[in-house]
């Protein structure tokens, strides 16, 4: 089905579930609850996982395949998304022309950084990509204010010479981003005796835009093109003297990655048109970095579980402040509640980094194929457990799975 | 005129000459082999003929063109392909795609941007593929991960991956180095066995003499940087300049 077999499909099939019915999924606890402080069903960070979810599996096209490990790929982001505000700026509130240019304007950046940086490998290939992201990020601040707003950031304003549309609104405020009239913060809440589910505009345009980035990346994995670069990774010497040049095919999965991270942008600013300098600071470079190997480099749905989890984190776990620790923990005994509220104060609120850094630690260590790995473990000891009774079959012979992605 | 013809190549490392005029011509459909002991120049020859090294002077034609100055891929697109003394292969991928990879290069060339085509909907190609892990042994292997195979296996299959290309010129170096008799023999079973069914041309670098002797056709005996003689293994075997060469000057 689409070019694809059939355990590829189910895989397109369950992230389409999934995506579709997150608002139900990420709203488990019914409202007014003590637990409705962790569901994140709410549009803005929903539309922070989609996004996210993108942005890492473009990065993963180039990490999990070729092995470079690029430390500057918010650079790309940081440029689709001032790419974007100018579209709005300048042409139309539609986000479709943003979103595009978005795409192609971070695909040409990564063409300039790319074939310069990849004249390195290893070590020196991630240096590079950092330091051209530092600069990206010291240029957006300084010399390029009029371009990129300094360190307010790129905003609307009241007196944008919008081509098609408006400047004011009536109500004479600034018009709000839209999809062929579809306004992105429209949302329609739909009430289910206590618990409240909330269908956003803007989410679902990301949903979508995340399906049809990730069935490309299916097929770029399954692709003649993915296994050059899986070649890449594996042996360049013996991929020069089989005839083939691991130049272009890595400046192609550079390029195609920048142009997902471009992606990420576009649609980033089509929800919020805001964009700053901030983006492309080295430690948003780090922190999809740390999404793709949470995940599974290397795996399709790897990276989209690693930027859910980081982002989940990021923002409920930073929620928990000691107030609600004494909440939790009001059942015991005064002295033993203060304690533990200590004990564990420092992994939650703004210590969340810490928990994020353990299970960081945990999963490299004893997963190194990231979450999925750990499904794939999970999944093999219940099958183990079915199977046992029956013994072994003369008749059945698995084909061993080959060594791709997940 | 041979398919392969080295003329006049020097090649100096600093102080040290590492090749001294030497002139090679290797005939088409002839397994020929070039001897020598440690030092005489063998493995720069080779690097110099896959353009890894370029020589200080001197031409390397191959069927009429010129390789010096061209890239390693762009050599092997003209039909030259090489095994390593340790076998190259792509040890994260399968048997399969391993072999299915050089398939794609000869077919497309030394890059292609195919992002949207299926690597295994490629009949042609993978029937193509399939054959030759039947005839180097490997076809019940062919869902291995490369890496977890014995040296021998990896050997037959970084054949069979030069061998799908169809090479004009096949160059091996040292392919039995480090092996065990039993290995040796096989690998020099397979050689023969290809050189039967394909009429490749293939250079062989060696300094095993029971390998050279069981397959070569023509020897050329390379000491201290320059041949010192080319002929057929029967004249070669008694050839005193060649005892000389591997034994030392002889006193008396």
């Amino acid at each position: 089905m689409l070019g694809l077999n059939k355990k590829d499909f189910s895989l397109l099939l369950i992230v389409a579930l999934l995506t579709m019915l997150a608002p139900f999924i990420l709203n488990p606890f019914p409202e007014g609850s003590e637990l409705a402080q962790f569901n994140a069903g709410y549009p803005d960070l929903m539309q922070r996982f989609v996004i996210f979810g993108i942005f890492a599996i473009g990065f993963n096209i180039l990490f999990g395949l070729t092995g470079y490990l690029s430390f500057g790929h918010a650079a790309f982001l940081g440029v689709g998304s001032y790419a974007g505000v100018w579209m709005m700026k300048l042409l139309t509130m539609n986000v479709i022309p943003a979103i595009l240019v978005s795409v192609i304007v971070a695909g040409l950046f990564s063409i300039l950084i790319g074939y310069i940086s990849l004249r390195r490998s290893g070590i020196y290939f991630s240096i590079l990509t950092l330091a051209f992201a530092q600069m990206s990020f010291a240029l957006a601040y300084s010399v390029l204010t009029p371009l990129t707003g300094g360190e307010t950031g790129l905003q609307l304003s009241l007196n944008d010479p919008r081509i098609i549309g408006t400047s004011v609104t009536e109500s004479g405020s600034i018009p709000v981003t839209h999809l062929f009239g579809l306004e992105m913060r429209d949302s329609f809440e739909l009430e289910m005796g206590a618990w409240l589910f909330t269908f956003n505009a803007g989410y679902y345009v990301c949903a979508v835009v995340l399906l049809v980035a990730f069935y490309i990346a299916i097929r770029i994995f399954r692709s003649p093109f993915g296994m050059m670069l899986r070649a890449v990774k594996s042996n360049q010497q013996r991929m020069k003297y089989t005839g083939l040049n691991p130049k272009p095919y890595t400046l192609a999965a550079f390029v195609i990655s920048g142009m997902y991270a471009g992606l990420a942008g576009g649609l980033m600013v089509s929800m919020d048109p805001l964009a700053g300098a901030e983006r492309m600071f080295w430690t948003a470079s780090g922190e999809v970095v740390l999404m793709t190997i949470l995940g599974g480099a290397g795996t399709l749905i790897g990276p989209i579980l690693g930027a859910g989890m980081i982002k989940y984190m990021e923002n409920i776990l930073s929620k928990i402040n000691s107030t609600i620790l004494h909440e939790w923990f009001a059942f015991m005994p005064d002295g033993i509640e203060d304690l533990l509220v200590t004990l564990v104060y420092p992994f939650i609120g703004k210590g969340w980094h810490l928990t994020l850094g353990i299970i960081f630690m945990l999963v490299v260590i004893f997963l190194p194929g990231g979450l999925v790995e750990g499904g794939q473990r999970i999944a093999r000891l219940f099958r183990r457990k079915k199977e046992e009774p029956k013994g072994p079959d003369p008749e059945h012979h698995p084909k061993p799975a080959p060594h791709v992605a997940e | 005129m041979g398919i392969l013809e080295v003329k006049g190549v020097n090649k100096r490392f600093g102080g040290l000459q590492a090749l001294g005029d030497v002139n090679l011509s290797v005939e088409e459909n002839t397994v020929h082999a070039i001897i020598g002991p440690n030092g005489a120049g063998k493995s720069t020859l080779l690097n110099v003929l896959v353009g890894k090294l370029i020589p200080d002077t001197g031409s390397v034609m191959f069927d009429g063109q010129s390789v010096l100055g061209r890239s390693p891929h762009e050599i092997n697109q003209m039909g030259i392909s090489r095994v390593f003394q340790t076998p190259e292969i792509f040890g994260d991928l399968t048997v399969m795609e391993n072999v299915m990879i050089p398939c794609f290069a000869r077919r497309d060339g030394s890059f292609r941007l195919h992002a949207f085509e299926t690597v295994f909907n490629e009949k042609a190609l993978v029937e193509q593929a399939e054959q030759i892990l039947i005839d180097v042994n490997m076809i019940d292997k062919r869902d291995m991960h490369a890496a977890s195979m014995s040296r021998g296996d990896k050997r037959r299959l970084e054949m069979a991956m030069c061998l799908v290309q169809e090479p004009r010129l096949l160059l091996l170096d040292e392919p039995t180095a480090g092996m065990a008799r039993a290995d040796t023999n096989n690998t020099i079973e397979l050689l023969k066995e290809i050189n039967e069914k394909r009429d490749i041309t293939m250079a062989i670098i060696e300094h095993d003499m029971h390998v050279v002797f069981s397959l070569a056709e023509r020897i050329t005996v390379l000491a201290q940087g320059t041949p010192l003689v080319e002929d057929t293994p029967e004249n070669i075997k008694g050839h005193p300049k060649v005892q000389e060469a591997y034994l030392g000057q002889a006193h008396g």
